[in-house]
Formats: C-alpha cells, structure tokens, sequence
C-alpha cells in the first residue's frame, strides 16, 4: 500500500481537511498537523525557552557570586536593567521570575511533555496520529503565542512582572506595587492564560488517543510506560490547569475592575490605603497551588515514565515490577492533587488541617520508593548499555531519590516553617524537580533522535555533556541545603550586607561559577543538536537500540501517518528482553507455542 | 473514505471522547470557583442579596433549549433536514435570548445597588458576576457552533456526515445547561 493509501485509511474518521496531500513547506513545518512535527516544533521551542532561562539564572548567579563587581560589558547588553555594571534589584526581581515561569511551564511542561506526549504517543500506541491532528496543532500555536507574549513583556519600558513564578497578590494585582507588576504583569497573565488553553488542547489529544486509538491487541496493559505516564500527565493537566485558569480570572478582575477577591484594605506605600474591602491574598494561594502541585508532578511524571523505558531497554531486562509502576503513577497522581497546601504551612493554616497534608505528603514517598526500588532493580545484573541515554536516565534516579529525601524534611510542617523560603527549598525542588526532569528531557533526546531525525547525536560529546551537567547539578545545589540550614533565605538580591551570610560570600562564588560552567556545557549539547540534524551519522537500521516498542517498526524516516502499509499488531507487552534466550522479542512479534509467562 | 477502517475498536468516537475530557476540564474550573465562594462567603464583608428573578426565566429557557436541540439530533438522524435546521435554529435564538437575559439580570442588580465590580462592589456580586459570565461565555460558544454547524449543513450536498457535528453540540448544550442548573441551584441555596 502507498503512503497516500495510508493515510486515507488512518484519517477515514475524519474526512475533511486531509484531501491536501502534497505538503507545501508552509505545511510541513510551520502549519503542520503531523504529530512528529508538532513535536520538534516544541521541542526546539522549549530549546530556546531552556536557553534564555539558563541565561538569566546566569545573570542572577552573577549578581549573587559577585555582589560588588562591575561588569561593564553588562550594561552594553541589559541597558538601564545594569547600571554601572550591576545588575539593578528590580533587573534581579525580574530575571529570577521569568526564570522561574519560563522553565516551569515553558520548558518542562511544553518543551518536556509537550514535545514526548506528542512524538510518542501515537508511535506507541501504533496510531497514524493524534485524535485531532488539527487541535494538536492549535496546541502548538497557542504555545508559540504564548512565548511571544512572554518574550515581549521583557521589553516593556517598566519590566517583566517581578513578582516571583507564583504570581502572588497583592504584587500581582496591584498595579503599583513594582514597576513589573504594570504592562509586565498584564503581558504575563496573557501569556499564562494562552499557555493553560495549549496545554488543554494538547491533553485532551493524549487522553483521548491513548484510550482511543490503540492499535489491534495493544491493551492498557500492554502499554510502554512511557505512554501511562504521559497518561497520568495529561489527566492531571486537563484537570488543574482549568482551577489555575480560574484563579488568574480572579485576578484579572482584581487588577482591573476594582473587585476585592484577593484585595483588601491594606497600606501600599506611595498609594496609601486601599479602598478594597473584604479580599483574601490567601484565597489566590490555594487556587495557584492546586494547579501548582500538580504541576510538579505535570514535569515530573514524563521524565519517569522515558526513564522507565530507557532503562529496561539499555540494561536489556523487563522493567521490574510493572504493575507496581502502574500503581504508583496512579497514586503519585491521586496524591498530588491531595497535598497543595504544604506549600502554605505558613499562611496561618489551621494547624490540625496542617497535619492533614503532612501525613498525605508524607504518604507520597511510598509510591516514589517503590519506583526508586523498581528502576534499580532493573539495573540489577542487567546487561547495562552505558549510552548518554542510559546515563542520563540513572542520573535521573540519583537526583530523584537526593531530592526526594529533602522533600520529606519539607513535607513536616515543623520543619517547614523553619525552612519555608529558604535557600534548601530551592536546593530541593531545583534537585527532584528542575535537574531531574531536564535528566529524563536528556535521556529522552538522546534516546529517540535517531527517530525524530534519522541520525545519531554524538556520543562522545553526549558523555562529555552528561558527566559536567551530573556532577555541576550536585555541586550547585548541594551546597544550598546548607545555606538554607543556616536561614539563608531565597529571592534576596545581595547577602553581603548581613554579618551572619558573609561567610557564604566563597561559597555563592563556587556556586555562581559552576553554574556558569554548567550553562556553557549545555551550549555543547545545542551543537551537538543542530549539528546531528543536518551531519550526524545516519541511521541504517530501523531498531538501532534493539528495542520491544513499536515506533521503531517505522520506517527510519516515517511520513506522516507513521507506517506505509498497515499498522501493526501487537502481541505481548514492550518488556520481553532476555527471555527464553532471546535478547529482545518486540511487541509485534507473535506468542510461540512453548513461551513462557507471557503478558 | 469515511468507512474505511477505524483502527482500533472504537467503542466512542475520538470526537466524542475529547468532547468529553474537555467537559471534565470545564468542570474543574467550576468546581475551583465555586470552592473559591465557599471559602469567600464564611469570611468577613460578605453582602447577602437576592439573584435577580430574570435568572428564573432564563433558567426554563435554556431548559427549553436542550429539548430543542435533541429533536434535532433526532431529526438529523432521520435525515429530515429541513426541520433539523430549523431546531438547530430555534436552538441558538433560544441561546440568544438566555444571554439578554443574564445580560438584564446583571443589570438589575446593578440598579438595585448590588455593585459588581468597582469600588463599591462586594465578593458576593463579584463571584456571581465571575460565575455567571463564565458560563455565558462558554454558552455564546456553544450558540456559535450551532450558527456553523447550521450553515455547513445548508452548504452541504449530501446528508451525510450530518448526524456527528449536531451530537457534539448537542452534548456540549446539554452539558451547559446542567452546569446551569448546577450554578442557580449553587448560588442560590447551597452557597
């Protein structure tokens, strides 16, 4: 069967719009509708986002490494935001914001999910394409808007909003409180709020292929779990975003229509009191949080689920314990909607309320350890492959279990009013969260190139890559638990004026300057990138990892629709690696009579 | 084309599944809301008046409006498409009216010194004005689709590939008028 045969036959459900089959450039990669591409479009996206927001957190790291320098060469790049070479405190308050909006929604939920959920689901699942090709579009569009948007607000004459990733009233909904809480803030909810509706658009695709589209034999259980964690992903998307959106409603309201949700009749130097009555700042923080938590786990999930396939693959054994994998995805899921109020245990939340999402929090290490158990179990007399992937996907499970043991010192709400704001909680959540889903975002890249573009990225640079950014993760954040022990607390612009953090003035250097190195490092990896599209080594073979899943039965370089004749059957579940004297027996490959145990 | 294979064993058509994720998201931003007025009302400064009485006709009209719509679901499925479009139409006039109707509503709490927004305005009149006017919004949606499915369906040759469009508007109505019906009987006893 041709390829324009099969495409007919994919889309025979939706039969308006894919008459088109001669795809002019605009087509193929600015408007297009192939899954594959909308993938790379926000892959290479959240590229960019990943690289200006790396930048920034250089640009702050250098103001808090060096709080009495001048750096002229600043001023020539950042203007009025450098004064005299340093870095302005309202330049700082901005930078550490955008930083923050910018990795957490831009990179690592469109440039993490956004790019995987699109590229492997249908691959995966054996579908020719997303439900609706079309919304997945908008999805990406919408993004792209977005990021235009936020891309602007730093070049408004006042600033991008300045007021911290959480957006917290009344900086957010008052527009004289911080020059970047004017056009900066208002750009910044246009932004969020055309983010939520792309990350809806593109959660109701997932949602609905990976429970619709499946491709002959291929049962839930039978799915990699790539796929189920992108599953849950979606769930919790489609679920919080909308309470997030409801939230920033509120606050539009608040800023621009004189309503008091989150406003009351406080002081505001220079303004004097306001005539607001009755608003709760506190009322904001719960709405934010239910997404916000969520969200953690939006980033997180993704990178479990490649690392979870990364490493059956390279230690060439089933993932241990499958089902458990399952179970505690869902319960990580079922949880993180439970627990958004131990980021408040210091609002003055009702103490006996306080436990309650202590012990729930807590609960939450039960299905991370058995996901921890599970991974090294799999390595455990694995017949290990040490690819950049692979590297990655274990270095995800060192960052994940170093992060995931401060999160239980976080989670107790004794602890957590000591520690709430200080630099230990930007060591913990940049270590589980941050780093270790860009680990699975690496490992991801690096294990599924040779799909997206048809050649190899360069190992040697990838282990070069791995080997700084691993121990550059450890050496920066490591030392911020102790300053947070100390009462460091985060989001200060200069320390050096306070006699009890002078003596972290080496130590925010050693920071400030392995951050630089990290950064420069990843700018090797954005080389090897571009450079492996166009000069990599090519792909000669259709499963070069030798693995189980069925996106390497396509073609090296598939169109679009994925398979040109029919989409294959499956007959068993992706893990059969070193069974019955076989290394690796993939999904499509039908039971023998005498199989052992088969799924 | 369209009955060429459907690869999987399709129990729901993706269409309808993504209808249906999509309502669960409309309801979690409801559901947030309503919360939020839960919160908000046990606090201080909290102004208790009456939802203006056009709420109560513009409730039996969005009622009417559902009945409406299904009979032209069921026309369409008959393949009666005259009087399909004409239900679709009755339909989204019927829709029209809902939304003068709230529009009057705000009003006459406005005339009534409940202020929704501005200076003077309480929590109380600004969550109904939030509500409410979300769910206008997603109700104009709705009417909107029903202006497009109308007129694709007049420029269409065959009457095939009729019935779809007209089920998913029809879910998406009926699932507005619950959420209606959810909200009136929310704001006006259980909040």
């Amino acid at each position: 069967m041709s390829h324009e045969a099969a495409l007919h036959e994919g889309h025979g459900h939706d039969d308006h719009g894919h008459h088109e089959h001669h795809d002019t450039f605009l087509t193929k990669y600015v408007f297009s509708q192939d899954h594959k591409m909308i993938a790379k479009q926000f892959l290479i996206t959240g590229m960019v986002w990943a690289v200006l927001g790396g930048l920034m957190s250089v640009l702050f790291r250098l103001q808090l490494g060096y709080p009495d320098a001048s750096f002229p060469w600043l001023e020539s790049i950042l203007g009025k935001w450098a004064k005299g070479g340093q870095i302005t405190p309202e330049a700082y308050y901005a930078l550490v914001t955008t930083h923050g909006t910018v990795l957490v929604f831009f990179v690592l939920t469109a440039g993490l999910s956004g790019t995987f959920a699109n590229f492997l689901i249908p691959l995966q699942v054996g579908a020719r394409d997303m439900a609706s090709p079309f919304l997945n579009m908008l999805s990406y569009w919408f993004f792209f808007i977005a990021s235009i948007i936020m891309l602007s607000s730093l070049f408004v004459e006042t600033g991008p909003f300045s007021g911290g990733w959480t957006a917290y009233p009344p900086l957010s909904a008052l527009h004289d409180a911080s020059p970047g809480s004017k056009t900066g803030m208002d750009l910044w909810i246009i932004a969020m709020a055309l983010f939520v509706v792309s990350s809806l658009l593109g959660g109701l695709n997932y949602i609905t292929t990976i429970l619709n589209m499946r491709t002959k034999g291929m049962s839930m259980t039978r799915l990699p779990l790539t796929i189920w964690a992108l599953f849950f992903t979606a769930v919790l998307g489609v679920l919080s975003f909308p309470v997030l959106l409801s939230g920033m409603i509120l606050l539009i309201f608040d800023r621009n229509f004189g309503t008091s949700f989150y406003l009351s009749d406080i002081y505001v130097n220079g303004v004097g009191a306001l005539s607001n009555e009755g608003g709760s700042a506190i009322l904001f923080q719960h709405l934010f949080w239910f997404l916000g938590h969520p969200e953690v786990y939006i980033i997180l999930l993704p990178a479990m689920g490649m690392v979870s396939e990364i490493m059956s693959v390279n230690s060439r054994k089933p993932i241990f314990g499958y089902m458990a994998m399952l179970g505690s995805l869902f319960a990580i899921a079922i949880l993180a909607f439970l627990v958004w109020a131990h980021h408040m245990f210091v609002t003055g939340l009702n103490p006996l309320l306080g436990s309650v999402f202590v012990l729930l929090t807590l609960l939450i290490a039960v299905p991370s350890a058995i996901k921890v158990f599970n991974w090294l179990t799999t390595l455990w007399r694995g017949n290990i492959r040490f690819t950049p992937a692979m590297l990655f996907a274990i270095g995800f499970v060192s960052l994940f279990i170093s992060g995931g043991l401060t999160g239980i010192w976080l989670g107790n709400a004794a602890l957590d009013i000591y520690l709430h704001d200080s630099y230990f909680v930007v060591a913990h959540f940049h270590i589980v969260m941050g780093v270790a889903s860009m680990f699975g975002m690496f490992a991801g890249v690096y294990h599924w190139f040779p799909k997206m573009y048809g050649r190899y990225l360069n190992n040697s640079l990838g282990y070069i890559h791995f080997w700084i950014t691993m121990a550059g993760a450890y050496l920066i954040f490591w030392p911020m638990h102790y300053q947070g022990l100390a009462g460091m607390p985060r989001r200060y612009f200069d320390f050096s004026i306070w006699e009890s953090f002078k003596q972290f003035a080496e130590l925010n250097r050693f920071i400030s300057t392995i951050a630089m190195i990290v950064f420069a490092t990843q700018i090797l990896f954005l080389i090897n990138f571009f450079y492996s599209i166009f000069k990599g080594r090519k792909v000669t073979v259709l499963n070069p990892w030798e693995s189980n899943t069925l996106e390497w039965t396509t073609p090296i370089r598939p169109g679009h629709g994925n398979w040109p004749g029919e989409i294959p059957e499956v007959h068993r579940w992706p893990y059969d690696y070193g069974k019955d004297g076989h290394d690796f027996i993939p999904q499509t490959t039908p039971v023998g009579e005498d199989e052992t145990g088969t799924h | 084309m369209a009955t060429t294979i459907i690869e999987s064993k399709n129990k729901i058509h993706p269409y309808k599944m993504l209808l249906w994720v999509g309502l669960g998201s409309i309801v979690m931003m409801f559901a947030g809301l309503t919360s939020a007025y839960i919160v908000k009302k046990s606090q201080a400064n909290w102004l208790e008046f009456e939802l203006p009485k056009l709420f109560y006709i513009s409730t039996l009209v969005i009622l009417i409006s559902s009945f409406t719509i299904q009979m032209a679901v069921k026309k369409a499925k008959a393949g009666e498409l005259a009087q399909y479009r004409g239900f679709l139409s009755v339909t989204a006039i019927l829709g029209l009216a809902f939304v003068i109707l709230q529009v009057r509503g705000f009003q006459a709490l406005e005339a009534s010194n409940v202020a929704l927004t501005g200076a003077r305005s309480n929590s109380a009149g600004s969550f109904l004005l939030v509500i409410t006017g979300l769910h206008l919004l997603h109700l104009v949606g709705g009417v909107i689709a029903l202006v497009v499915i109308s007129l694709r369906s007049a420029a269409a040759k065959s009457s095939s590939n009729q019935v779809l469009p007209v089920e998913l508007a029809a879910t998406y109505w009926h699932f507005v008028d619950l959420l209606w019906i959810y909200l009136f009987v929310f704001l006006n006893w259980v909040g």
